[in-house]
């Protein structure tokens, strides 16, 4: 009895405590990027370098790469490295952090390399928090000096992990179709680069027209589609090995299929006795199954990461809308309402939502939904644009665009964009030659 | 035995329902009412007020002279018409009756040529020419009237004002408003951060004299560093930054035991949303 007393006293003294504390709401702030200074990493032992491996300016160039990764996502702004005081080596060591507050940086980055005895690259970064005057994160990161891009884009997603809460998405590659040559005779060969447009590599010679590669997001396994004697076939490709295989042909095939979430199945959309459906492979045993049976045209199919649902396009209404059904074709309700066509719908890799291409009054949208079709928010507007895919961290999508002809056919280009959800950073992502249909992969060192 | 200790039992629980339900200060004030309401009526007043009340009442003054003044111009202009009449009615009431027999005698005249008009017109002629100095009266008085209700609801304006500036919880709103708008100018929120999260920090604050921040603290601090919890322990350190750059605040000069401790919460909810 006295300790439910007691209870019942303290929770009332409790109660009139808490209310001595003035509480104030803050709802609002800067949407400014994060002003961050990026110290120039340094070479501890200079000695140990060879003259051809100080000729890359390794310290530089690993500097150059983290900054443009961090401003291209459009959260960090980068301080001009002209107005930073203090030298590189004692930033590292034991920063004074009223020399980087005074140019207003909120966060700042340092690191050095060492090439040690096994002559590998070891470089080290530290992340501070200026304002706080504290450090937040530290590693340390071997290879061999070649791989020198690999560590800073690695570094730059532990800094965008540290200060955003979820995964980067630097250390990715994307596949593309690289295309030149005059409009109706475009040379199309396949291409791979990494995500800010280095290390590019052709993988095919364009003698066959190829389509819509799509990256395995479990492996570094692509899957495209090829014109053979005028019937689309669909080929595996190793990345890392240069291993291609047969699929099969799929008369009536437009797209290529995409992967399930563990890689092991491949979904797709073809033609049988005229009427496109919804079928899925297994890349083991090479079953075919069925998944949507209706007299529609059913096409583009993309799985949830999860693997329990599917979203596609259909024009089963009358007009072609997007899709959502259960993983063995059940359960299809339709998700997209608004006025204009929607197409290529992809599934984001977080799960939260379902990206899309959008034609209405001629023009083409990028634009996103919830995975119930609430929430439609077009990113951008543009001519001609589609084949949106996601980055590894379901914040940024990359897809391609092409200008108008002037009467004469000339002034066409095609490009890779990206653009990140909130609508406002987006970004031409440069390549050699013309580009479409780019596919993202996972996070090469997960 | 068992009946006096339930007895008691009861009783003690009774007395605690009743302090909960009824002492004041168990509520908890519903929060909407003291933020959404009473924020933007005393925004205004707080600025308007100090600077405007005397300028104010010096032109409410102003403008009912004005009004004065021209009640006076007004009361001339009618009259020209009324002297002609009542001078000679009043000092003579020989000619009037002489006059308005006159009168009867050329209505009379009229009726009989035009019934119908001359009933409607007389009718209005003589509201229009009897009654002019009562209805500038008239006039007035609402003139008066208006006057008085505005002057009562200015009143009424800076009574309301002033019973809600100081509201029994500490500081004033748009002292809060004024903190408010300091540290919304330090906060950078992290752009990545998902809206559809329930992510809410609170960080206590114990304050100097002069504002200055002697210590502050998350509230929730073992929640930064539990795994999984990315996007909270982001979003505490951003505020943490935040009040940190603010850090001296500009406080008011009085009343320091009342905000000496405060508790701000950061939700960038609504931004992030867009």
């Amino acid at each position: 009895m006295k300790k439910l007393c007691l209870i019942f006293i303290s929770i009332l003294f409790l109660n009139q405590s808490a209310f001595a504390v003035v509480k104030i709401d803050i709802t609002r702030g800067n949407l400014e990027p994060l002003p961050t200074a990026i110290s120039k990493f340094y070479v501890d032992n200079p000695s140990k370098f060879s003259p051809e491996l100080k000729a890359l300016e390794l310290d530089k160039k690993i500097s150059e790469v983290i900054s443009n990764n961090l401003k291209r996502s459009g959260l960090f702004s980068i301080i001009d490295p002209k107005s930073y005081i203090q030298s590189p080596r004692i930033a590292h060591a034991k920063p004074t952090f009223q020399d980087w507050a005074l140019i207003k940086a909120q966060i700042m980055i340092s690191g050095k390399l060492v090439i040690d005895e096994k002559k590998r690259l070891r470089v080290e970064f530290r992340l501070w928090d200026v304002v706080n005057a504290k450090e937040m994160e530290g590693l340390a990161l071997f290879a061999t000096p070649n791989s020198w891009r690999r560590i800073a884009h690695i570094i730059s997603d532990k800094i965008y992990e540290r200060m955003t809460g979820e995964l980067g998405y630097f250390d990715t590659r994307i596949i593309y179709v690289a295309e030149s040559g005059p409009k109706d005779q475009r040379i199309k060969k396949l291409a791979i680069m990494d995500q800010d447009g280095a290390n590019n590599k052709y993988l095919t010679l364009g003698n066959e027209l190829v389509l819509t590669p799509r990256f395995n997001p479990a492996s570094q396994m692509v899957t495209y589609m090829s014109y053979f004697k005028n019937l689309p076939r669909v080929y595996l490709l190793n990345i890392e090995t240069g291993m291609q295989e047969l699929v099969g042909d799929f008369p009536g095939m437009t797209f290529a299929p995409r992967f399930s979430p563990d890689g092991k199945k491949i979904i797709m959309s073809f033609a049988k006795d005229g009427n496109s459906d919804i079928y899925t492979m297994d890349l083991e045993n090479r079953i075919v199954e069925r998944i949507s049976n209706h007299p529609s045209i059913d096409t583009s199919p993309s799985y949830s990461p999860d693997g329990k649902y599917i979203t596609f396009n259909s024009d089963r209404s009358g007009y072609q809308q997007i899709y959502v059904m259960s993983k063995n074709g059940k359960n299809v309700k339709r998700i997209s309402f608004g006025n204009g066509l929607y197409g290529t719908p992809v599934w984001s890799p977080r799960g939260d939502l379902i990206a899309f291409t959008k034609l209405h009054k001629g023009k083409f949208y990028i634009g996103v939904m919830r995975t119930d079709g609430t929430g439609e928010r077009l990113l951008t507007e543009n001519f001609y644009q589609e084949a949106p895919s996601w980055s590894p961290n379901g914040r940024v999508l990359i897809f391609y665009r092409e200008t108008k002809t002037n009467t004469k056919g000339e002034g066409f280009s095609a490009k890779l964009w990206s653009i990140d959800l909130t609508g406002y950073n987006e970004k031409m992502v440069e390549t050699e030659t013309d580009a479409s249909d780019p596919s993202w992969s996972s996070l090469l060192s997960n | 035995m068992y009946k006096s200790v339930s007895l008691s039992v009861f009783l003690h629980l009774a007395f605690v329902l009743l302090t909960v339900l009824t002492l004041p200060f168990v509520k908890k004030e519903p929060i909407t009412a003291q933020q959404l309401i009473a924020i933007d009526i005393i925004q205004i007043s707080e600025k308007t007020q100090l600077p405007f009340a005397p300028k104010a009442r010096e032109i409410i003054e102003k403008i009912k002279k004005e009004k004065k003044k021209k009640r006076v111009v007004t009361k001339q202009a009618p009259p020209k018409i009324i002297p002609k009449e009542k001078p000679d009615s009043i000092p003579l009431p020989d000619q009037l009756k002489l006059k308005k027999k006159k009168e009867e005698k050329k209505k009379k005249k009229n009726q009989k040529k035009k019934k119908k008009l001359n009933k409607k017109n007389s009718k209005f002629e003589k509201k229009k020419l009897f009654y002019p100095n009562k209805i500038a009266a008239l006039i007035d008085k609402s003139k008066e009237e208006t006057a008085d209700i505005q002057k009562k609801q200015t009143l009424e304006i800076t009574q309301n004002q002033d019973s809600s500036v100081t509201l029994n919880k500490g500081i004033t709103l748009s002292q809060q408003d004024a903190i408010k708008a300091q540290i919304y100018k330090c906060w950078n929120i992290p752009l990545g951060l998902p809206f559809d999260q329930n992510l809410l920090v609170r960080i206590k604050l114990r304050l100097k004299k002069d504002g200055s921040i002697s210590s502050s603290e998350v509230l929730d601090h073992k929640r930064m560093n539990q795994p999984g919890q990315g996007y909270y322990k982001v979003l505490a350190e951003s505020a943490l930054r935040a009040i940190k750059l603010c850090d001296p605040l500009n406080m008011p000069t009085t009343g320091y035991d009342k905000w000496k401790d405060l508790q701000l919460n950061f939700d960038a909810k609504e931004m992030l949303r867009g």
